[in-house]
């Protein structure tokens, strides 16, 4: 029988821990075939978060470094002034990145450091069971926001894209979903460029995801869905946020 | 071979670039920002790079993610600044990292002051961070030794795999002295081959510390375990002066070592029998030092803290002689002279001072 689908050489043919209807393996799956489009699973190093994906490491092709909380920017960074002419990429969580790792995440950009970031936002810490994030949604329920995230007592949800297309150093910042299979070829061709961007050593290249957390919202996948495109789309700028001339040129 | 004047700070910048460090991460603190400064001059002209970090936590991390290439790397800085390293080293001892780190001990708890300290101690031997871990310490106590030891801690870090600590204090990073600035010994060293890199003609490589099975969390700690056995039985340095002899010892290090050298030939010069034994090697700590502890019927630590190290030697002691502590905390040193007061107030002794 001829075998019409298959993983994409960038993954391994490990079986994910993801829960059902996370949306997790889908950027996974994008990641791994920019990876093997590219030709670059062999010259790529792979920063894993804390949460989540922690066992992310274990899923991609490439050779990989878990990091401590928040911290994958940083070790992406000693990875890159060691290695120059790797592709280095760290694939985080919105905690990670949107709160124990604010600091890093600024000024990697600023810095313009020439590595690639996913960032996959599910608005909860999902890892620790469901807990307020950055980028929690005003009102959304979760376990430490358990009357609806109150913006008055907290603030409003951190768009970190947005704050980072702000510097300099970031060439390209993209958001993105994968809540439909338009949306997700979109999400695809903005990894690509990401993955590019650093190809030619342009500069920093973040591609937010969002994501959904069927077992931490308590909906159905299909509902998750929906409740992605009522609720998070309207507060996180969507579309390429960020393209310098050079990176149009790709 | 001749010999330069310099900075203590400086010497351990000079080190680390003739001991092939590549890279340099780090964050201006006082007493210990020539290091950074020096290196940001002159590692570039050696091919290599300093990157300051937005803080001491992106620095550390920054040398996590250096050292998973096999590159030389080293981060320098002082009390509060090293407090924030602590997750990182936690993490390097765990992935079994090779990382250089310098401590120039200033004045604390909190901000504390500029002042030379040893109040670090604690955090450098024991594990600062969390977890339950073991770090090499050096401890030098002059110029050359800050030199030398900087270029010995590259090659310790590769053979072990782990972070090494130079614990210096504000005096010694401060002072300018005349330091040889002496080739690199050629170690043979094993091969890193445990890198990360890219993975194109071989298998895929992974380096972290993550296991949620708890079979195989014991293992890992069996395993890091069993490596520190290793070292503790292996690594342990002093310096023996005029100890052989010896009815009283002085336990010092670092700063404290070298006014205690002073306060044994003074002694000397009066009948009484003192020596000292000056650990170098503050993890593992020197327990052999104390295995023969022949004629001492004493002995007496001087730190510039409360009262740290003396817990080691107590341990290493287990209770055969008396044991006391002189102490000066804040930033001021005890002089040859007070040291005396105090040998001859714990010890019953006529000292002239």
């Amino acid at each position: 029988m001829q075998k019409v689908f298959g993983r994409p050489q960038g993954l391994t043919d490990l079986p994910f821990h993801y829960c059902p209807g996370c949306t997790h393996g889908i950027v996974h799956r994008l990641v791994g075939e920019v990876l093997e489009e590219l030709d670059i699973i062999g010259d790529t190093i792979g920063v894993a978060p804390v949460g989540c994906a922690g066992f992310s490491l274990d899923f991609f092709a490439c050779d990989f470094v878990g990091a401590a909380h928040g911290r994958a920017q940083a070790v992406a960074t000693g990875i890159k002034r060691a290695l120059p002419d790797k592709i280095v990429f760290t694939y985080q969580g919105d905690g990670d990145i949107a709160a124990i790792g604010t600091a890093h995440a600024i000024h990697v950009a600023a810095r313009g450091e020439k590595i690639t970031t996913i960032m996959v936002n599910n608005a909860v810490f999902g890892m620790t069971g469901g807990q307020m994030a950055p980028t929690t949604i005003g009102g959304q329920v979760t376990t430490t926001s358990p009357y609806g995230r109150d913006c008055a007592l907290v603030g409003a949800p951190i768009d970190l894209p947005k704050t980072v297309a702000t510097l300099n150093g970031a060439v390209y910042v993209a958001a993105c979903a994968v809540d439909t299979p338009k949306n997700i070829l979109q999400a695809k061709k903005c990894i690509k460029k990401a993955f590019q961007v650093q190809q030619r050593g342009l500069g920093y290249a973040l591609v937010s995801v969002l994501s959904t957390c069927p077992t931490n919202w308590g909906l159905s996948p299909v509902d998750c869905l929906k409740w992605l495109q009522e609720n998070m789309m309207p507060v996180y700028e969507m579309g390429e946020l960020k393209m310098t001339e050079e990176v149009k040129a790709l | 071979m001749s010999k330069e004047l310099m900075k203590g700070n400086e010497a351990i910048g000079e080190a680390a670039i003739r001991a092939g460090c590549k890279l340099f991460f780090g964050y201006p603190i006082t007493p210990s920002t020539e290091i950074v400064e020096y290196l940001a001059k002159y590692l570039p002209k050696a091919g290599g790079t300093v990157l300051q970090g937005e803080d001491e936590v992106a620095s550390i991390n920054m040398c996590y993610g250096a050292a998973t290439t096999g590159t030389r790397v080293m981060t320098a800085s002082s009390s509060p600044g090293f407090s924030l390293k602590q997750e990182g080293l936690s993490f390097l001892a765990a992935a079994e990292l090779p990382v250089v780190i310098v401590n120039v001990n200033r004045v604390g708890p909190g901000l504390g002051g500029l002042g030379p300290s040893q109040a670090d101690y604690f955090q450098c031997t024991k594990g600062g961070g969390h977890g339950g871990y073991r770090q090499i310490v050096l401890a030098p106590s002059k110029g050359q030794e800050l030199y030398d030891f900087t270029l010995e801690a590259f090659d310790l870090a590769d053979r072990y795999r782990t972070p090494v600590v130079i614990m210096a204090d504000g005096f010694l990073g401060q002072m300018m002295e005349p330091v040889e600035l002496k080739k690199p010994a050629q170690a043979e060293l094993p091969a890193k081959d445990w890198t990360v890199g890219g993975c194109r003609g071989r298998a895929k490589r992974k380096i972290a510390s993550y296991a949620l099975t708890n079979e195989v969390g014991e293992a890992n700690n069996l395993h890091w375990q069993a490596k520190w056995a290793r070292m503790q039985d292996t690594l342990q340095r002093w310096e023996s002066f005029h100890a052989e002899d010896a009815e009283y010892l002085i336990v010092g290090f670092g700063t404290c070592g070298r006014i205690a050298k002073s306060t044994v030939l003074a002694a000397r010069r009066q009948g009484l029998k003192v020596g000292l034994i000056r650990p170098i090697t503050l993890w593992p700590f020197p327990v052999k030092a104390f295995a023969d502890l022949g004629g001492v019927k004493g002995i007496l630590t001087v730190e510039l803290n409360f009262g740290q190290m003396v817990e080691d030697v107590k341990l290493a002691v287990e209770c055969r002689t008396p044991v006391f502590s002189h102490n000066r905390v804040g930033g001021m040193m005890p002089s040859e002279g007070e040291i005396l007061r105090k040998l001859g107030q714990v010890f019953g002794l006529a000292v002239e001072v």
